[in-house]
C-alpha cells in the first residue's frame, strides 16, 4: 500500500518539474497532473535521467546511515555468532573452534540457570509492577483534577533522569542505616531488611527502582490511549446499568488491549536489556542473585574475558527477544484481520 | 441530591489525595537525592533523622559558600569539568549525526525513486531487533583490535569511538518517514511546480514543515546520548575520557557508603541538566513519546 503511494508520488515527480507545461494549466490538482503525465511519452529520455539521478540522491543519502548499520550492527552480529563457536580471552592470537561448547556449557550450568530464572523473575515482576501500576496512574489522571497535567509530566520524568544516577540515589535509600527506606519502615516499626546485601531483597529493591523510573512511560501511554475511547461507549453501558467497575472491565480494558500488548512487548524488550540498574546497585549480586542476562554476557565478556561465552549468551538473549518479537508481528496481523 | 454531591465531594478529595501520594513516592527520591547533597556526614548518620539538612535552612542561607561544600569537594574529587566536556560532546554529536541520518534516510525512503526501495526500509528496521549486548563485544573488538590492524591506532578512548557505533538510526528513521509521508502533498507539488530541486525542497518545505516532530526526535536522541552508560563504560579506560554517567560511578566506588554527602552532589551534577531541559520542553517529548507509540 504505502509503497503504491510513493511509487505514484515518484512518477508524478519528474514531470512536474517541466515548468512551462503545467505553469499554462490552471488546475494543479494531483489527477489532472497525473493525466498530464501519461499523456507526454516524448519526455522519455529525460525523464529517465531524473530516475537516475533520484537513484544516485537516494544512494547518498541513505549510504551513511545503513553502512554505520554495516558496520557496527549488522556485521558485529554476525561476528558475535562466529565467537560463540570459539574460545577466547580477548588476548591471545589464536581463537580455537570449539562449536557448540560454549552453549552447551550455558546450558548445563548451574548459574546460567539461575541467570535465566532471575532475569523471567526480573522481568515479570518489572513489567507487571509497571503496567498495572501505570495503569492505576493514568485512571486517576484522566479524572477531572485539577494540576494533572503537571502530575503527569511529574511521573514520566523519571523515565528520561540517568540510570545510573538513578541507581545510586536508590543505593542511598535502601541503605539499611542511613537510607530513606529504612526510615521510613521505621515509622511503622519494621526493622528494615538489609536490601541490596540480602539475596532475596536485592531483586526486589531493582524491581522497585525499575518500576519507580519507568512506570511513567506505562501511564503516558494509557493515557493517551483513554483519551480516544469514544465517550458514547460509556454512556450506553451506563444507560445499561453497568456501574463503574463493569464499566471498566467491560469497556476501558478491551478497549486499552492493542496499547496494553504494545506496552507488554516493548516493556519486556526493554527490560531484557536494562543494565545500568543492575550493575550500579549489585553488580549481579549478592551471589548472583540478581544476575540477568544482559548483565552476565557484560560479565563474561569484560570481566572474566570470556569471549565465547559472552557471545553464546548474547544469542540466547537474542533469539528471545526475536521470538517476543515475532509473537508481537503475528498478534498485530491478526489485529488487523479482525480489528 | 445532598448525599450525591457529598459523594461527589468525597471522590473527588480521593482523587487529590491519591495524586498527592503518587507525586510523593515520585519525588522522594529526589527530594532524598537535593537534601542528601547539602548534608553533612554527622547529619546523614544522625538519630532521630535529619530531614531538612542545616545548610538549607535560612541562619545558614546567608553564608552560601558554605551550604555547597559537597558540590566543590564533589567537583575536586573527580575531573567533572572533562566529565562534562565529554558529556557535551558525545550528546552534540550524537545527536546530531542521528537527525541528519534520519532525516536523509527518511526524506529518501518517502519522496525518491529507487528500485527495492522497501528493501532498503526492511533493513533499517531490522536493526531494532539486533539487541546492544549482541554487538557490545564484537564492536568492542573491532574498535580495539581490528582498527589497529586496519589503521595502526585503536578507538578506545576516543571521541568517535564512543560515537560512531550509535549514530545510525532506525527508530527516528521510522518515525520521520510517518511524518514526513504525512505532509500536505499539495505544497510539497507546488514547489517542484516551481523547480525546486529536492535538496532545496528537504531543506526549504520538509525540514521546516516537519519542525515539532524533529524537534521531538532531537530531544529523545540527546536524552539517550546523555544518559548512555554501557557503551561509554566499555569503550573508555582514562578517567578523563568518560562521559558523566560512567565518571559518576566511578566515583561512587571509591566514596559510595563512606560519604553519602558528596555521591549526592555529583548525582546532582549529571541529572540537574537533563531536569532544566524537561522543565523546558516537557511538552514536546510527552507527545513525541505517545505519538510514536499509540499511532505505531
Amino acid at each position: 500500500m504505502d509503497d503504491e503511494i510513493t511509487q505514484r508520488r515518484g512518477a508524478s515527480g519528474p514531470v512536474i518539474r517541466e515548468r512551462g507545461e503545467i505553469a499554462g494549466g490552471s488546475s494543479l490538482s494531483v489527477p489532472g497532473r497525473r493525466g498530464v503525465a501519461r499523456s507526454t511519452p516524448t519526455r522519455r529520455s529525460l525523464w529517465s535521467r531524473v530516475v537516475h539521478s533520484e537513484v544516485l540522491l537516494f544512494t547518498l543519502f541513505v549510504a551513511p546511515n545503513l553502512l554505520l548499520f554495516g558496520i557496527f550492527t549488522y556485521w558485529p552480529m554476525l561476528y558475535s555468532g562466529y565467537l560463540s563457536l570459539v574460545s577466547w580471552d580477548l588476548l591471545s592470537a589464536t581463537k580455537p573452534f570449539v562449536g557448540l561448547a560454549n552453549y552447551r556449557y550455558l546450558l548445563g550450568d548451574d548459574i546460567f540457570r539461575l541467570v535465566l530464572r532471575n532475569t523471567f523473575v526480573f522481568t515479570v515482576g518489572s513489567v507487571g509492577g509497571s503496567l498495572a501500576l501505570g495503569l492505576g496512574v493514568a485512571l486517576l489522571l484522566n479524572q477531572p483534577l485539577r494540576g494533572r497535567d503537571g502530575a503527569r509530566a511529574v511521573v514520566f520524568a523519571p523515565t528520561l533522569l540517568s540510570g545510573a544516577a538513578i541507581s545510586i540515589i536508590w543505593v542511598y535509600i535502601f541503605d539499611p542505616r542511613f537510607g530513606l527506606m529504612a526510615k521510613l519502615l521505621g515509622f511503622v516499626n519494621i526493622a528494615s531488611p538489609t536490601w541490596l546485601r540480602d539475596t532475596t531483597w536485592s531483586m526486589v529493591a531493582i524491581i522497585i527502582v525499575y518500576v519507580w523510573k519507568n512506570l511513567g512511560f506505562a501511564t503516558v501511554i494509557y493515557l493517551a490511549g483513554l483519551q480516544t475511547i469514544p465517550r458514547d461507549l460509556y454512556e450506553a453501558a451506563k444507560v445499561d446499568g453497568a456501574g463503574p467497575f463493569s464499566r471498566f472491565r467491560n469497556v476501558t480494558l478491551p478497549m486499552l488491549s492493542p496499547i496494553s500488548f504494545f506496552l507488554l512487548v516493548t516493556s519486556i524488550l526493554t527490560t531484557f536489556q536494562a543494565f545500568d540498574i543492575i550493575s550500579v546497585m549489585t553488580q549481579g549480586g549478592p551471589v548472583d542473585a540478581t544476575n540477568t542476562l544482559i548483565y552476565y554476557v557484560y560479565e563474561q565478556g569484560f570481566v572474566a574475558f570470556n569471549a565465547g561465552r559472552a557471545a553464546a549468551a548474547s544469542w540466547v538473549l537474542f533469539i528471545i527477544m526475536l521470538a517476543v518479537t515475532l509473537i508481537q508481528l503475528r498478534y498485530s496481523e491478526r489485529k488487523v484481520h479482525y480489528g | 441530591m445532598d448525599s450525591r454531591a457529598l459523594q461527589f465531594r468525597i471522590t473527588r478529595l480521593a482523587g487529590y489525595g491519591a495524586m498527592i501520594l503518587i507525586l510523593l513516592v515520585i519525588g522522594a527520591p529526589l527530594f532524598w537525592m537535593v537534601t542528601g547533597a547539602f548534608k553533612t556526614n554527622q547529619e546523614i548518620r544522625a538519630l532521630p533523622t535529619v530531614w531538612w539538612p542545616e545548610l538549607l535552612q535560612w541562619t545558614s542561607l546567608a553564608d552560601l559558600r558554605a551550604s555547597y561544600v559537597n558540590f566543590t569537594e564533589a567537583w575536586a574529587a573527580a575531573p567533572f569539568g572533562r566529565f562534562y566536556l565529554n558529556s557535551t560532546i558525545i550528546t552534540l554529536a550524537g545527536m546530531t549525526l542521528e537527525v541528519v541520518n534520519a532525516t536523509l534516510t527518511a526524506y529518501a525512503l518517502a519522496f525518491l525513486r529507487f528500485p527495492k526501495k522497501n528493501l532498503v526500509f526492511i533493513l533499517v528496521l531490522a536493526a531494532l531487533m539486533v539487541p546492544n549486548q549482541v554487538t557490545i563485544l564484537p564492536n568492542y573488538v573491532f574498535l580495539g583490535r581490528t582498527m589497529v590492524d586496519l589503521f595502526g591506532q585503536n578507538w578506545i578512548n576516543t571521541y568517535q569511538g564512543i560515537i560512531l557505533p550509535g549514530a545510525s538510526v532506525a527508530y527516528g528513521t521510522f518515525l520521520l518517514r510517518q511524518a514526513f509521508m504525512g505532509l500536505p502533498r499539495e505544497v510539497l507539488d507546488a514547489a517542484k511546480v516551481d523547480g525546486c530541486g529536492h535538496l532545496r525542497l528537504l531543506w526549504d518545505m520538509v525540514i521546516p514543515m516537519a519542525r515539532p516532530v524533529l524537534i521531538t526526535f532531537g530531544l529523545i536522541s540527546m536524552v539517550a546520548k546523555w544518559n548512555d552508560y554501557l557503551w561509554p563504560l566499555v569503550v573508555t579506560t582514562n578517567d578523563n575520557d568518560r562521559p558523566l554517567t560512567v565518571g559518576l560511578t566511578y566515583l561512587f566506588n571509591q566514596e559510595g557508603n563512606t560519604d553519602w554527602g558528596v555521591v549526592m552532589a555529583a548525582t546532582c551534577f549529571v541529572i540537574a541538566p537533563l531536569l532544566l531541559i524537561y522543565l523546558w520542553a516537557q511538552r514536546f517529548i510527552i507527545e513525541g513519546m505517545t505519538a510514536g507509540a499509540t499511532k505505531g
